[in-house]
């Protein structure tokens, strides 16, 4: 007893300035000043959600650039990872697949991170080298000249870190919705 | 390498640099220097009488207690309870007795995914709720090591310290970094789940909700439980490096700070400076390890036509760059954080051990609060071995350390072992582990092994390939988690009622200094003998074994 009272009240004052008073100052400071961030990214195109720009989704079409593999299967609601350990045989299965959809020779190389499923298996990003080394295929398939499709890509790239981490990457969404654009 | 080194100084010694006013803070704060705030926080639960380390710990494990049945009944009836905007439905009971066990012991082991599993009251309500008071725990009871230690008569009243910790260190800081990563983001809504059409026409549905605020006092508190699966490699939960940056930052800010309250508040900032120093070192060579090895390229891919110049990246995230995902693993496995920015179950081999190697050892910064204590348990058995090495009577700060004081210590220090090795030889000879595996082989065993590490040291993190959401899974970790975290609390808080009930004598030259580097080499060794050698038989049947079968 002497203990469960002030157990019983400190439960309260908790739960009302650490839950409650704590959830809606980040809520009401999230949806005013940053509500497309707050609402999870969600890009609209002439009115219609097509994706988020943080989350991949699957692109199959050659005309498309192509996501990092996902061991989720692109699943927006039961993101993961493979769990594999790099030494695993099912995962050089794995990536023998990736490489023969790609058409990857011992001559032309695919870069790593097309092969290696992320972490939550949604990363909405691939390397630059990994986007150029898709836009061959890209132009071929849409009618472009290559230049243009790789112009396109260098637009798109960005160092994610500055000088932190400069290896540069490309957001594929946001990449093929430019790609569509050039279309109209 | 060089944006590795710029990256650790960047975030390891920026974060050292703001622990030093954030440690004089909360020693001031605990110490009673706000006396308007602590009349509130005195009058909100009716008074705080003075008490001894008995009655402090029976109102830690009262409230503690409180905290597992409330959470456990929330996350039984979530399907019954409002802002549940996803349909969630009832969870099984073993999977609500472990997750409660989990998060009220500032595990956040999770043998679930929180986007289909739990509502977001259930998430905000529940989880994030112990996610400030179990990490408020942890400080409370460093704050009462302290002052037991310190010469101060009594150890302070818990519903005072629990208070002070959770609304003037945890909170502020939480919104600051819930504000930071959702302008960044990281989604705040409670709007559920969001359906697109994807441009191939196909249908998305992608999971949100009020991750910004969970996301930041996870870090904060070295809780770790994320608000997604993934933890922080989900883009939802991380959006950019720059968020990945900040949550590091959250991840050991208040862990540092805890060495610094600890010194300021038994006055002797020296002998804190010292035990800082050596779990810097120790830090230091787990950091390059991890970041060494794992530049490493992945095996699998070996024969195979792949272009592989930025090491291993299965289970990592291209925008949080190359060398964060091992930083990452070491930082949050030093403290008992437990949150993830790569998958450590897609870890090069003897990168995987870095990890197992921090939960063992569990005190290089540690919980908050919590890894100070820790480290008390070492600094006596150092003070101890120290001095019948020179054949004195064995002082700390005044204290004399004898029979009992050691029996209890080593008492709390070989559970940790006991724990993780016997459950894992239990798991390891049967189907309850055997049959959960994703991996074959060494890196099976390696999977039981963590999971067993993670639980006992409160951690959290996981090889998550495991599928360890059984009964026999939840049952036992939620058993081991239980013990690992109230042992190792009340034990010292015990040794040092039993230090402040003999009279103290003063330092002579005789006495050992715990303010030198003889100390800091001492306290050194006795963690590497003590800590690690035990567990190298586990880590030459796990990681060791894969990285020399199948590493080439």
């Amino acid at each position: 007893m002497t203990y469960l009272l002030p157990s019983l009240r400190l439960w309260l004052v908790t739960m009302l300035v650490c839950v409650v008073g704590y959830a809606a100052l980040v809520y009401g400071l999230a949806q005013t000043f940053a509500p497309y961030r707050a609402n999870a990214s969600i890009i609209e195109v002439d009115g219609r959600a097509v994706g988020s720009e943080l989350v991949a989704q699957d692109f199959t079409s050659a005309g498309y650039f192509w996501p990092r593999p996902s061991a989720a299967d692109y699943d927006g609601m039961g993101a993961a990872g493979s769990n594999l350990s790099p030494t695993s045989q099912d995962l050089a299965a794995r990536a023998a697949e990736t490489v023969a959809r790609y058409g990857a020779t011992p001559d032309n190389p695919i870069p790593a991170d097309l092969v290696a499923a992320s972490g939550g298996g949604l990363d909405p990003h691939i390397s630059l080298a990994g986007a150029l080394y898709q836009a061959e295929r890209v132009a071929e398939a849409r009618g472009l000249p290559v230049g243009r499709v790789r112009d396109l890509v260098q637009d798109a790239a960005f160092a994610p870190g500055s000088i932190f981490a400069p290896e540069p990457i490309v957001n594929v969404l946001q990449l093929n919705l430019a790609l569509d654009r050039l279309a109209q | 390498m060089f944006t590795a080194i710029l990256t650790v100084i960047l975030i390891v010694g920026g974060t050292a640099l703001l622990a030093w006013p954030l440690g004089k803070y909360m020693a001031a704060l605990f110490s009673g220097r706000f006396a308007a705030a602590d009349g509130i926080f005195t009058r909100a639960v009716g008074g705080a009488p003075a008490q001894d380390w008995k009655q402090y710990s029976l109102a830690l494990i009262a409230f503690n207690a409180l905290m597992f049945v409330f959470v456990f009944a929330m996350l039984a009836l979530q399907h019954a309870l409002p802002l549940n905007p996803d349909g969630q439905g009832p969870a099984s009971l073993d999977l609500v007795f472990n997750t409660a066990s989990s998060f009220t012991t500032n595990t956040n082991l999770q043998h679930y995914s929180g986007e289909s599993t739990w509502s977001y009251l259930a998430q905000l309500g529940g989880l994030m709720w112990l996610q400030f008071v179990s990490a408020a725990t942890g400080i409370a009871a460093l704050a009462a090591l302290a002052r037991g230690i310190g010469e101060q008569a009594s150890m302070g009243n818990f519903f005072l310290d629990l208070q002070r910790a959770s609304f003037c260190v945890l909170l502020p800081l939480a919104i600051i970094v819930a504000c930071f990563i959702a302008l960044r983001g990281v989604p705040m809504t409670f709007d559920g789940a969001a359906t697109v059409t994807t441009l191939e026409g196909a249908v998305q549905t992608i999971a949100r909700g009020p991750a910004a605020a969970f996301v930041a006092i996870k870090q904060l508190g070295t809780n770790g439980g994320g608000f997604f699966g993934p933890n922080s490699t989900h883009p939802l939960e991380n959006a950019d490096f720059w968020t990945n940056c900040f949550q590091m930052v959250s991840l050991i800010i208040i862990p540092m700070a805890c060495v610094w309250m600890f010194g300021r508040m038994i006055g002797r900032i020296k002998h804190a400076g010292v035990v800082f120093g050596v779990m810097a070192v120790l830090l230091l060579v787990k950091m390059t390890a991890a970041i060494g090895f794992e530049t490493a390229p992945t095996q699998a891919f070996a024969d195979l036509p792949v272009a592989q110049d930025v090491g291993n990246l299965e289970g990592k995230e291209l925008r949080l760059g190359a060398t964060t995902g091992p930083l990452w693993a070491v930082l949050t496995t030093s403290t008992s954080n437990g949150s993830v920015g790569a998958m450590h179950d897609s870890l090069n081999p003897l990168t995987g051990l870095v990890p197992m190697a921090g939960m063992w050892l569990n005190e290089t910064f540690g919980g908050v609060g919590v890894g100070m204590i820790n480290m008390f348990l070492y600094i006596m058995v150092a003070v101890f071995v120290a001095g019948m090495m020179v054949g004195r009577t064995p002082e700390y700060l005044g204290h004399r350390v004898e029979g009992r004081e050691m029996r209890l210590a080593v008492l709390a220090l070989i559970s940790h072992p006991v724990l993780i090795l016997g459950g894992t030889a239990l798991f390891a000879a049967t189907a309850w582990g055997a049959g959960t595996l994703n991996n074959a082989g060494a890196h099976g065993f390696s999977e039981i092994l963590y999971e067993f590490s993670s639980a006992a040291a409160n951690n959290g993190s996981g090889f998550e390939g495991l599928g360890d959401n059984t009964v026999p899974w939840n049952i036992a970790t939620g058993l081991v988690m239980l013990i690992g975290r109230y042992l190792p609390i009340i034990v010292p808080l015990a040794i040092v009622g039993s230090l402040m009930a003999k009279r103290r004598s003063a330092e002579s030259a005789g006495t050992l200094s715990v303010e030198g580097g003889t100390f800091g080499v001492m306290l050194f060794i006795t963690i590497l003998i003590f800590g690690a050698l035990t567990f190298f038989p586990a880590a030459a049947l796990g990681p060791v074994a894969e990285h020399l079968t199948l590493m080439r």
